[in-house]
């Protein structure tokens, strides 16, 4: 007679959330752009009370026979009990996405990766500098700032899109400039004579920005070569290598540092990343080899 | 009111020139307010001033027959506008146009460059910061061409 052996579980406990999707129900969508559109969602199931997430993370999202996209969370980490999303359509599960409708479900994955520095930057400068849809990303990090104004020195805010059409989050970045304890500036590439805010890039926009070089950490986020130049523009003005934090983006899959299709040099932009400090990752950040 | 020479000692541009060269180049200038909608400069007109904006905003932009005025940049307080003014012909190549009251010193670009020949530290010293602005405006600009938040 054989004998009973008692089954090993099959799955970590930690695994609902982070290896198996959990179940979230679309509650709204909201055009933002032409090709961007904001989610936000609600657990599907009553065991889920919450998501709490660190400003700067990632979540995967499941298109459910599609595939999966690793995107990161835009709304406000004190508010954990709905997600957001802020999603460009571009491949089939971003499209497919960025098509759902209030009620539809979709897969979630994670919190995943690190965050911005918020709470280190407490007692410093804080100057965010994003460009296209790299404000969702730091989105989460303002709110933060905003909840706790008065815990920073001077809170400067640099945001840069190609046209007046492009500009993400319009609405909040007019509320945020209404705010006489911040300064927001907002400059496009390119525009009709209707627009009547600033055309310039975003570094050439960085020398109004005022701050105290050597008490001022930059959070920074927008494509590659828009990080670069941003990069050495903070650095000409002073500012610290290690107090420059960038968020990278690269070809996530498991979240987990497991199946390497993110590496970078030595680290794992899931896992290690998407939030850097500058020196950490300046070997290899925009390097045309990798 | 305020002196040109001392408006342009606290512009930008002009930050840390001797005394003697801002007497010299505050020589060539005058005060001048435009309203919103008025030009600055136009494109193929000759260029007579250079100017540094004290306060105000001015759109730099390309007409098209087809598309109207497209803004290219922004030229805000702190910023001087006008960089052909060195170069034959001499003419604008684009127009410039104050998007609300706007204040600036504009500069005779014809005796700022006869004090320029007659003074070479001065001419050198004007060179500097022109050489930088350019370079500047030339890092910009293929910053636009590159289409950076292009997918």
């Amino acid at each position: 007679m054989a004998l009973e052996v008692e089954k090993p579980a099959c799955q970590p406990p930690e695994a609902n959330g982070r290896l198996l999707p959990q179940l979230f129900r679309v509650e709204s969508r909201r055009r933002e752009t032409a090709d961007t559109f904001t989610l936000t969602l609600a657990p599907a199931g009553s065991d889920i009370q919450g998501w709490p997430f660190g400003a700067g993370q990632f979540n995967m999202l499941t298109a459910f026979g599609i595939g999966e996209v690793p995107i990161s969370i835009s709304g406000d980490p004190a508010e954990p009990r709905r997600l957001i999303h802020t999603i460009r359509a571009v491949g089939a599960a971003t499209r497919t996405l960025c098509r759902s409708a209030p009620g539809d479900i979709i897969g979630v994955r994670g919190p995943f990766g690190t965050s911005w520095p918020v709470t280190e930057a407490e007692g410093r400068d804080l100057v965010i500098v994003a460009g296209g849809l790299g404000l969702a990303p730091v989105r989460p990090a303002i709110y933060h700032a905003l909840a706790q104004r008065s815990a920073y020195g001077s809170v400067e805010l640099i945001y840069g899109a190609r046209t007046p059409r492009d500009i993400l989050y319009y609405h909040e970045l007019e509320r945020w400039r209404g705010r006489f304890d911040v300064r927001v500036h907002v400059t496009v590439d390119s525009a009709s004579a209707e627009w009547r805010g600033r055309v310039g890039v975003v570094t050439k926009v960085m020398a109004q920005a005022r701050f105290d070089a050597s008490h001022t950490t930059a959070l920074v986020c927008g494509p590659g070569m828009m990080m670069r130049f941003t990069v050495q523009e903070l650095l000409s003005r002073g500012v610290s290598a290690d107090q420059i934090f960038v968020s990278l983006e690269r070809n996530m899959q498991c979240g987990m540092g497991l199946c390497g299709h993110c590496q970078l040099g030595p680290v794992f932009i899931c896992k290690d990343g998407p939030v850097f400090p500058y020196n950490r990752v300046k070997d290899w950040f925009e390097k045309r080899e990798v | 009111m305020e002196t040109i020479e001392a408006l342009l000692a606290a512009h930008p541009f002009f930050q840390g020139m001797s005394p003697q060269h801002l007497a010299a180049v505050a020589g060539c200038g005058r005060r001048v307010d435009f309203k919103a909608g008025d030009f600055l400069c136009r494109e193929a007109e000759e260029a007579l001033d250079f100017y540094a904006i004290l306060s105000g905003s001015v759109s730099v932009e390309i007409f098209s027959a087809r598309r109207g005025p497209l803004t290219t940049a922004t030229v805000e307080d702190g910023e001087v506008l006008g960089w052909l003014w060195f170069e034959k012909p001499f003419h604008w190549h684009l127009d410039a146009r104050a998007r609300q009251v706007t204040r600036a010193v504009a500069l005779d670009v014809g005796m700022l460059r006869s004090r320029c020949e007659a003074d070479h530290d001065l001419g050198y010293e004007f060179m500097k910061r022109y050489a930088h602005h350019l370079a500047v405006q030339f890092r910009v600009t293929k910053l636009q061409l590159v289409d950076m938040y292009g997918t």
